[in-house]
């Protein structure tokens, strides 16, 4: 594919802390290469505010390898960008042509505030995840690979599960802010697998009571979370995830 | 909301059942001794308690939802994700709920109110006297303004369940392959076939095809 360079402009989202009322500031950027990431266009954009004096746009990234989960932008309306299965990281430029304006802004949630610009505070799923996203194992020397037989479909499964990286783009996606595909992709992956068996029902319970506490809305299975997802996690799992809410609450001793 | 929802559901199929008796085409005979049969059933009166409660109940537990849902979002996006991200039924449920509301309303008033209080006609059947819903049904129907209600009100159901019926069973947990297939492809079905079946029959009596 032929490398280009363009000139764009973006309207992007800018607050000064939790507290300040934001709004949409605009900015040209100029000789943007193809191949440069959505975050390096950032970078290039920054790094020419910082030598006009001027304040930098705040923005999460960490691995920009697609791994981490912290970079979260809404590009165009969409989480993550215009790339299906792509986190924003890892979108390239080559998404944009020249002369393209660019709306950006950061997810938007009540559970999600903003701290500064795009950079919005998840502790919400930190929380959801210490009630109930592990498993209570003694340290020690790694247990044998093979010592526990998983049915290789179930392992598959779980496997698809655990791809979550936690970025929320489903939420940011969702009408109703509901976070049930990040809680869903945690539950199956745990319930897919003998290790996670023996807290099981007590899981299922304590996230989705966090989850609800922590102030995301309740999923009515529009789907949009699983369109947006950056690493495709199926809605299948939060069906999963209902059977096993069903059965915690039938069975379970909470 | 998914079980009441599976609940009406399947009312639905009963109700679209004893309404098609109409065209039997003898003059409402037949649909007259069905719905005598449901309206003096003492189980089938029952049931009816149960249906009002499960209507109630998916209305409440609907707006309930619906406003709770909203409150999760102070700020919306300048650009929103609209059809790139589910289809617009799915995300209307609450509209296409409410329009369905008001059409009861006036479902209510024309049908069950005369029906189970103030009164119908009564016509001779077998030798016993029983309402004459049919001609009830000829004689409302002969208004075009409440022809339309009812075919507009069948669009909104069908696409009510378009979404509501494969979103309820995901909702009760049904995560098997092949069984989501089927409930995808028997959802649509029946939200196609039911809400005309039910369209048809203002429309048969309006344009005569009925007597
Ligand atoms: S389910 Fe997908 S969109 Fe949601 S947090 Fe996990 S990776 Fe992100
Ligand atoms: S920066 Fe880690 S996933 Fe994007």
């Amino acid at each position: 594919m032929e490398h280009y360079s363009m000139n764009l402009t973006l309207k992007v989202w800018k607050q000064k802390n939790a507290k300040a009322k934001g709004s949409f500031e605009t900015f040209e950027v100029n000789d943007i290469s193809s191949e440069m990431s959505f975050l390096e266009m950032f970078d290039v954009l920054n790094e020419k505010l910082i030598h006009e004096g001027k304040d930098a746009i705040a923005f999460d990234h960490d691995c920009r390898e697609g791994i981490c989960g912290t970079c979260s932008m809404y590009i165009n309306g969409r989480p993550h960008g215009p790339w299906h299965g792509t986190t924003t990281c890892q979108l390239h430029m080559r998404a944009f042509k020249d002369g393209d304006t660019i709306v950006v802004e950061p997810w938007r949630a009540k559970a999600f505030p903003v701290i500064k610009d795009l950079i919005v505070d998840r502790t919400s799923f930190d929380k959801i995840i210490q009630a109930g996203g592990y498993i209570s194992v003694n340290t020690g020397s790694a247990v044998d690979g093979n010592a526990m037989p998983v049915e290789k479909d179930n392992a598959d499964k779980a496997f698809a599960a655990a791809a979550c990286i936690g970025c929320g783009a489903c939420v940011a996606a969702c009408k109703n802010s509901s976070a049930l595909l990040f809680v869903a992709a945690k539950v199956a992956h745990l319930a897919l697998v003998p290790q996670g068996a023996p807290e099981r029902k007590t899981r299922v319970m304590n996230m989705i009571n966090v989850m609800d506490k922590e102030g995301f809305g309740s999923c009515t299975f529009t789907t949009a979370c699983e369109a947006v997802c950056p690493k495709e996690i199926s809605v299948t799992n939060i069906s999963r995830l209902n059977q096993e809410y069903f059965l915690a609450g039938l069975t379970g001793d909470k | 909301m998914g079980l009441t929802g599976l609940f009406l559901i399947s009312f639905l199929v009963v109700h679209a059942g004893v309404n098609a008796c109409i065209w039997a085409n003898d003059g409402g005979v037949l649909f007259n001794k069905v719905a005598h049969f449901m309206g003096s059933m003492i189980i089938i009166r029952i049931l009816e308690v149960g249906l009002f409660a499960g209507i109630f109940i998916h209305i409440i537990q609907g707006y309930v939802l619906e406003f709770t849902n909203r409150s999760k979002r102070n700020i919306g996006y300048k650009i929103n994700l609209g059809n790139r991200g589910s289809k617009w039924y799915s995300r209307s449920m609450g509209l296409l709920g409410t329009i369905l509301l008001l059409f009861f309303i006036i479902h209510w008033k024309q049908f069950w109110i005369p029906s189970r209080f103030t009164g119908v006609n009564e016509v001779l059947i077998d030798g016993k006297e029983v309402h004459n819903m049919f001609n009830l049904m000829q004689v409302t129907f002969t208004e075009p303004w409440v022809v339309t209600v009812y075919v507009l009100a069948c669009f909104s159901l069908a696409w009510h369940l378009m979404h509501g019926f494969q979103s309820a069973f995901r909702t009760i947990g049904v995560h098997n392959k092949r069984f989501l297939v089927l409930i995808q492809s028997a959802g649509i079905a029946f939200s196609i076939i039911i809400p005309l079946a039910f369209a048809m029959m203002p429309v048969s009596m309006y344009l005569g095809w009925v007597k």
